[in-house]
């Protein structure tokens, strides 16, 4: 009945469609089909005036007729600004010339005339619009440069004529280009003079910014812009190309104008194992798969668990000390470690098991290993546990029906048959996982699908997006979700980070058995068993002490303030005996390393309070009991005064560093591999596991593979 | 005689600096392009602005052109993508926005729009994810799951998926509908 009823909705739907699409107004029909003439004649004819001809006088025609078209026909001062840019791009640089020749798919949809219709004149911040405006006037001025440039332009630059001024128009109609546009501005009067001359800076760079922020930005290569990195249209996922989930480093703040740092929680390790793959073929981590706090998380250290005084089931330490990597700031290391119930008192656990059969999980990296893997859990488990595998290939089934975990036989024979083969159903079988967790749940169980993949997940939920949502309307039957990945080329990190964050759970990536060992037997407990969910942490930083911070890591992990105290906004959960670390860096009132000047006009307002002058900052912290609606809180004032960091601090620094230097980041200034290597090294503690080792040794490799 | 020639030819010539192809090839294809920029929008003024906006790009779009996909497809895609823009655009300006961008947030306005003859169709578009009504809108089209993946970029598995799950998001809807009245 209900297909009946989805078939006839669809229909109904498609007559309707049929029945509201209005016909193509005439006139706009009319209007549009002409101007697009219009557009493409004028294409045509700057192609063919260019190529008659390679004397440079077309070339002085053209720029002048860019600039008067951009000055008479818009009044937006930004317009100028962009158009700039793009002009200035492509005279100079080939690789300018090459995009704005080149493949279409560099050049934006939507753009239109170079009226600023879409543009939103309020949404320009009015300093910014002055700066905008100086480098407007200036620009007139670089004409007569331009056209005596050297390097002058090869004739056929004149084709982009008319996509000029309209890429950067829609470059502009990106929110991020906003921020960009008066450094592009500054940075292009410099290279405009090829003469030699320096030519001023128009802008000074506001604070520590990354060229590309978002969705565009621009190359730079020996001090000159070599060409805009467009926006990427909405570019469909490549197959077989693995993607991360990651965002720009998070940025310093200043305490006062932003004095409340909010985050989830993150117990993820997958980022680290992943690296850790990468640099033992013998390639550097693409910066976008380093997340600092997975690497941050991965090692287990020797934090104070929580005893019978502590009302949550963690126990929070804060220690600040010196910045290995610059001596006028400081760390403040926040570690959590949860409590350790003992395994024989644990809930009963339900398992479900799915596994991407799929014709790509062919190979000694995937399905023999999840299977290895597998077993090697099937010993720790108690005899009221119940285990039950879903495959999904072709179409989903259920390759084991719920079985008791003493039951080893029928669960190992059932394993040793999985073979791989078929295209992949993804979303079929996570219904069928899901269905079969929520029907073996008893009173007081705790259930878990633990899904494992190669990342192809093919049907339904490549698009993070769609999958996000299926994921969280199933996170309401408090079935949690624990995504394992395996083998590597089509892995799909940003699906797995999706799944595993909206699924109250958590994403690991298996590449060897030693870390099927970690993952599912070590921590057995932490990865199966949460002790608190929706883990919020707050940090309120004391602007008398101190003056800006930044969140080393967690960029994929911030919260608004205002989410810290929402009961509905979801975050990481923390499972039995793991611990979640956390550094920021900070700089203390009056130290030379302050990055943003104070504001003249705001540091007069009022009586300065001394009294919390010995607290560096406040930490709140939120949780909620498994299964439970309501978080409860608890908060504490961060000493001011810096204390003699512990090993674990040290290592984490190192491990902080090590991250940032994978990334790129230009925080660190001098302090390099050599840095962290030794800092790492005198700091590898007892080390049980060797897992520090393997950090340095990585390290290692890294820094050769970096030189 | 021209008239017997194909899109894709059009298309090549028109990418070679042909303009009678370029104006042959636009006249042919405007009222499908307009067609589907409405079910991408769902508001008849988006959907002409939308128009505009892929027909003037289209001249320096098509120098892109290959000729390894159908001209349809290909212009689709660019539909596509020129409608996620904008509605990425629209996003950032402003959350209540018209057409059916957003309109989870604003279901206030959403209640207001209700009033209107295609009441019923609105509603139900404006509750699907962006993801799943750019899906439907093409296979409202009368585009194939295949074709529907070329264009989206994604695998024909995906498109299924989206148009189950879009179906079972229908009918929830249908079946809240019915409680409410």
């Amino acid at each position: 009945m209900t297909s009946r009823n989805g078939r006839d909705e669809f229909d109904d739907l498609k007559r309707a469609m049929a029945v509201a699409t209005p016909a193509p107004d005439a006139a706009r029909k009319a209007a549009n089909l002409a101007q697009a003439q219009e557009i493409f004649a004028r294409t045509q004819g700057s192609l063919q005036a260019a190529r008659q001809s390679s004397d440079p006088s077309p070339k002085k025609g053209f720029l002048k007729g860019a600039f008067d078209m951009i000055f008479t026909r818009t009044t937006g001062a930004l317009t100028a600004t962009t158009a700039l840019v793009a002009v200035g791009v492509l005279t100079l640089s080939p690789f300018g010339q090459e995009i704005l020749r080149g493949p279409a798919s560099l050049v934006e949809p939507g753009v239109q005339e170079v009226e600023p219709r879409a543009l939103d004149r309020e949404q320009l911040v009015p300093s910014e619009e002055i700066v905008l405006d100086e480098a407007a006037q200036t620009a007139p001025s670089m004409d007569g440069d331009l056209v005596d440039t050297p390097d002058a332009p090869v004739p056929q630059t004149a084709v982009p004529t008319n996509r000029a001024p309209e890429q950067a128009l829609t470059e502009a109609e990106a929110d991020t280009a906003f921020e960009a546009a008066p450094r592009d501005a500054g940075n292009l009067l410099g290279t405009l003079s090829t003469g030699g001359e320096q030519a001023p800076a128009a802008v000074p760079a506001p604070g520590i910014q990354q060229f590309g922020t978002g969705n565009s930005g621009y190359v730079v290569q020996d001090g000159r812009i070599a060409g805009i990195v467009a926006d990427p249209a909405p570019a469909p996922p490549l197959p077989d190309t693995e993607e991360y989930a990651n965002a720009d480093d998070n940025p310093v703040q200043v305490v006062a104008e932003n004095p409340v740092s909010t985050f989830s929680s993150d117990v993820d390790t997958a980022a680290y194992a992943l690296l850790r793959s990468t640099l033992n073929r013998g390639q550097l981590p693409s910066p976008d798969a380093v997340r600092i706090e997975e690497m941050l998380n991965y090692f287990p250290y020797d934090l104070p668990a929580p005893d019978a005084d502590d009302v949550s089931p963690f126990r929070p330490t804060v220690s600040v000390f010196q910045t290995p990597w610059n001596p006028d700031t400081q760390l403040v290391h926040i570690g959590i470690q949860g409590e350790l119930p003992a395994i024989e008192d644990r809930p009963p656990l339900n398992l479900v098991f799915l596994v991407d059969t799929s014709g790509s999980m062919n190979d000694p990296t995937k399905l023999p290993l999840l299977i290895q893997s597998f077993r090697l859990m099937l010993d720790r488990l108690n005899p009221e546990d119940q285990v039950a595998i879903v495959t999904y290939a072709g179409s989903a089934g259920v390759a084991l029906e719920p079985t008791s975990a003493s039951d080893t036989e029928t669960i190992s024979a059932a394993l040793t048959a999985l073979q791989a083969g078929g295209s992949t159903n993804g979303v079929g079988g996570l219904q069928a996982a899901y269905d079969l967790a929520a029907e073996m749940t008893g009173e007081g169980e705790v259930s878990r699908v633990l899904l494992a993949t190669d990342g192809d997940f093919n049907v339904g939920i490549s698009d993070p997006d769609a999958l996000e949502d299926y994921i969280s309307d199933q996170r309401e039957t408090g079935i949690y979700l624990s995504v394992l990945g395996f083998g590597r080329g089509n892995l799909q990190d940003d699906t797995m980070q999706a799944l595993a964050q909206n699924g109250n759970g958590t994403a690991a990536f298996i590449d060897t058995l030693h870390e099927a060992q970690r993952v599912l037997v070590d921590q057995l407990a932490g990865a199966l068993f949460p002790i608190a969910d929706d883990l919020k942490i707050q940090v309120e930083f004391n602007p008398e002490v101190i003056a800006e911070y930044r969140l080393i890591g967690y960029e994929t992990r911030g919260l608004a303030r205002e989410d810290f105290a929402n009961d509905a906004v979801d975050a990481g959960e923390l499972g039995a005996g793991h611990s979640v670390t956390a550094i920021y860096e900070v700089t203390p009132v009056g130290s030379p390393a302050t990055l943003v000047a104070p504001l003249r006009y705001a540091a007069d307002d009022g009586a300065p309070e001394t009294e919390f002058a010995n607290e560096l900052g406040f930490i709140s912290l939120r949780w909620k009991e498994p299964g439970e609606d309501e978080s409860t809180l608890v908060d504490f004032a961060i000493p001011a005064t810096p204390s003699e960091p512990g090993q674990d601090a040290q290592f984490a620094a190192a491990i902080a560093g090590f991250g940032q230097l994978l990334r790129g980041n230009d925080f660190l200034g001098d302090w390099g591999y050599d840095e962290a290597i030794a800092l790492a090294n005198a700091n590898r503690g007892e080390d049980e596991f060797g897992y520090r080792q393997e950090a340095v040794q990585l390290m290692r490799l890294a820094q050769s593979l970096s030189r | 005689m021209r008239m017997n020639v194909s899109d894709e030819d059009l298309a090549l010539a028109a990418a070679g600096g042909d303009g009678t192809a370029f104006e042959l090839l636009l006249g042919r294809v405007y009222d499908r392009l307009f067609a589907l920029c409405f079910r991408l929008t769902g508001a008849r003024a988006e959907a002409e602005d939308l128009t505009q906006d892929i027909c003037l790009s289209l001249p320096g779009k098509l120098a892109g052109y290959r000729g390894d996909a159908k001209v349809t497809t290909w212009l689709y895609r660019v539909a596509v993508n020129a409608a996620t823009d904008r509605r990425r655009r629209a996003a950032s300006y402003a959350r209540a926005t018209d057409g059916w961008a957003d309109v989870e947030i604003d279901r206030q306005k959403a209640a207001e729009e209700a009033a209107d003859s295609a009441d019923w169709l609105t509603r139900m578009m404006a509750g699907l994810s962006p993801t799943l009504r750019d899906t439907l809108a093409l296979v409202l089209d009368d585009v194939t799951h295949a074709e529907a993946a070329e264009i989206l970029g994604v695998t024909e598995g995906t498109i299924s998926w989206r148009v189950a799950e879009a179906k079972k998001k229908l009918r929830e809807l249908r079946e809240l509908e019915e409680e409410g009245q």
